[in-house]
């Protein structure tokens, strides 16, 4: 499912995949001044992801779309070395 | 997932983490160096540079179902989230004809929401459930 990565000098990073929606767009088309704002919801798609990952003892890519037919609990947190 | 690299993630895996769990952590760790994920969730906090605690229940469509934030003083509960899970579950399973009240846990009571539960609640659900 998840391709293996090389580990390399670069330090690889993770970004949001194909169309999100955000307030950006839609203020953009109004003429009004940029924003920046997701647009977070219950009830809506969550925004599709790639995103290097450890797992296993190997480096992997996960993309959140891979986990469809599945339950995700996405959690996000300060640090490594802290508490979760 | 977090703004660490995959290197630092194996780092807090080999010194610190697989001392309290067995074998290690048995789901992806992910990195987000840039913020970029986050910002896409609205957890990331550009000022501090880190992800918040942010935690989200994704269906097997995709959908988000729930969320918490918290900021980075105050941990979560990893039971409740569970729970949430659960009782996603178990109202995706029931297809929609099936709700969980307050306090809801796998085998306690559930409703089914409908023209003769209105008004009529309290004759199968007391408070106290909420609260055992």
């Amino acid at each position: 499912m998840a391709e293996e990565i090389k580990a390399g000098c670069a330090r690889p990073t993770g970004g949001p995949v194909g169309e999100t929606e955000t307030e950006e767009k839609k203020t953009a088309q109004q003429g009004v001044q940029k924003e920046s704002r997701s647009m977070i919801m219950v009830a809506r798609k969550a925004p599709d992801f790639s995103a290097p990952a450890y797992f296993e003892g190997k480096f992997i890519n996960v993309r959140l779309s891979e986990y469809l037919g599945k339950w995700v609990l996405l959690c996000f947190y300060p640090g490594d070395f802290t508490f979760v | 997932m977090s703004i660490d690299s995959v290197f630092v993630h194996k780092m807090w895996v080999d010194h610190e983490l697989s001392k309290m769990v067995k074998g290690g952590i048995p789901f992806p760790m992910l990195s987000d160096a840039a913020g970029r994920v986050g910002t896409a969730y609205n957890v990331f906090d550009d000022m501090a540079g880190v992800e918040t605690r942010g935690r989200f229940i994704i269906d097997p469509d995709g959908v988000i179902q729930g969320y918490e934030v918290l900021t980075p003083p105050v941990g979560r509960n990893v039971l409740e989230s569970i729970r949430q899970v659960q009782a996603f579950q178990h109202v995706r399973q029931s297809g929609g004809t099936e709700a969980t009240p307050s306090g809801w846990r796998p085998g306690k009571l559930t409703l089914k929401p409908g023209p003769g539960l209105v008004g009529k609640v309290w004759t199968v659900w007391k408070t106290s459930m909420a609260l055992d």
